[in-house]
């Protein structure tokens, strides 16, 4: 038996909302691998749950007419690697899902539940940052409409009000169409571990003239909550695509980012592998892009 | 304080199932205690070692962190659903032959991962095999002989659709 206190299992946001509001002890549970868990540990023992499961309106991938992907908060990592608009617009973000944890982890996980547990080693949260994505948040009374940068307060805390539901993660056109992107996720084990460290990087390249056009770099577990590493990034835009480029990215986030000494990993270790990732990185989505990487 | 029970309705190895269960019981618990489907097993109870995996709609979950009132309306497949007439499917076979299996606890967890995959019918390399293996950890065989165990009937299913 887990110790919950009250179980509430709401039918839509709208109840949601309402049943949050009404229950000051309450919070959100959606697939359940990390409330439950805690729950199990004692850290959210004696909790009561708003079930958030059978809202079918936060559930599946949709592609709005001009462009913009909407991924309902409740849709599991299994079914973003795997649907076909994700397959076809933003891979990256498919292919940094399906490095959380293991399969059965993976098919009841939420990318709502990854982003809103404010964890900085959610294997989401870099590409989501590096894809410039928008929160959308319902109350019951109109809602409001985040940049994710905004939403990630510190470590495990978000900025999620009593009576809010993250419903969708949005993500812009103009923040993927021409751009690709690459994962690299840091971790002692193969599967069923969280990151060491991770970057995802996003790159747009003009392939006739060699020039990066723009980047985006995200790091998880470089600082308290996902780094975008904004001195890099204006460094790197404009420059031709060429070894010094990448001798450039593997420098500067060596002296951009400010990992922590940790039992996963030392800073040096992590300013080490964090150079060669980024780098790597970088250069996988330039060979993306069909850039002239030898 | 929860003191009602909720009445849960699913489909469990192909039988229409109804049970009162209370909110707080792990899936896992409801398929041991209430309907003694004891091959799904109580192993870490925090989703990291797969022995109580089970099939929900045709997807592998840790029933141990899956609450049973969630089970409403699913299909869900334990290792008792799997032999016919007695028999044991291929994959359980494979798993003797091969000795993927030594203490057994992992075992009916393994056999439902690899269930999964065989049935959707693709031809997988060796390290797509492990890492679709890799929510299950086995602390006797070192693996080897269970990925041997996957990827023989694998090949067995991938000669017989070419020879059909």
């Amino acid at each position: 038996m887990y110790d919950i206190e009250n179980y509430y299992n709401a039918k839509s946001v709208e109840e949601a909302a309402a049943l949050l509001r009404e229950h000051p002890d309450s919070r959100i549970i959606s697939g359940g691998s990390d409330v439950l868990i805690k729950i199990r540990e004692g850290k959210m023992a004696g909790t009561s749950l708003v079930c958030i499961r059978d809202i079918k309106e936060i559930q599946g991938i949709s592609k709005k007419e001009n462009g913009d992907i909407y991924i309902g908060a409740g849709t599991t990592f299994s079914h973003i690697t795997n649907d076909p608009i994700i397959q076809e617009c933003i891979p990256v973000l498919g292919e940094a899902v399906d490095q959380v944890g293991g399969p059965q982890i993976r098919n009841i996980g939420t990318i709502g539940g990854n982003i809103c547990n404010g964890a900085v080693s959610a294997d989401s949260a870099p590409t989501v940052f590096s894809l410039n994505a928008l929160l959308r948040i319902e109350d019951g009374n109109g809602g409001r409409t985040v940049p994710v940068k905004e939403f990630y307060l510190g470590p495990g805390r978000v900025d999620l009000k009593r009576g809010e539901i993250l419903t969708h993660v949005i993500i812009p056109a103009e923040e993927y169409q021409g751009y690709h992107g690459h994962y690299i996720k840091y971790s002692m084990r193969k599967a069923m571990d969280i990151a060491t460290l991770s970057c995802s990087v996003v790159s747009r390249v003009d392939t006739e003239k060699n020039i990066l056009e723009d980047v985006r770099i995200t790091f998880g577990v470089a600082a308290p909550v996902p780094f975008r590493c904004e001195k890099t990034e204006a460094a790197l835009k404009g420059m031709p695509v060429d070894e010094k480029l990448y001798q450039t990215i593997e420098e500067s986030i060596r002296q951009e980012i400010s990992p922590r000494d940790s039992w996963r990993a030392s800073r040096e270790f992590r300013l080490q592998i964090g150079g060669e990732i980024a780098k790597r990185a970088l250069i996988r989505t330039v060979e993306l892009a069909g850039g002239n990487r030898k | 304080m929860i003191r009602d029970k909720v009445l849960v309705k699913c489909i469990v190895n192909g039988k229409e199932v109804a049970e009162y269960v209370d909110p707080r019981e792990s899936l896992l618990d409801m398929l041991r205690n209430r309907l003694g489907l004891t091959s799904v097993k109580k192993g870490c109870e925090v989703g990291e070692c797969g022995a109580c995996t089970v099939i929900i709609d045709g997807e592998t979950v840790d029933s141990c962190i899956y609450l049973a009132v969630w089970a409403e309306g699913k299909n869900i497949r334990t290792l008792e659903g799997l032999e016919k007439n007695g028999d044991l499917t291929r994959i359980q076979e494979a798993f003797i032959e091969e000795g993927a299996i030594q203490c057994g606890f992992c075992t009916p967890g393994f056999v439902m991962s690899a269930t999964v995959l065989l049935e959707r019918g693709e031809v997988l390399t060796r390290e797509a095999i492990k890492k679709h293996m890799s929510g299950n950890l086995c602390r006797c065989t070192g693996y080897q002989n269970i990925v041997n165990a996957v990827e023989k009937v694998m090949k067995e299913n991938a000669a017989e659709n070419e020879g059909a």
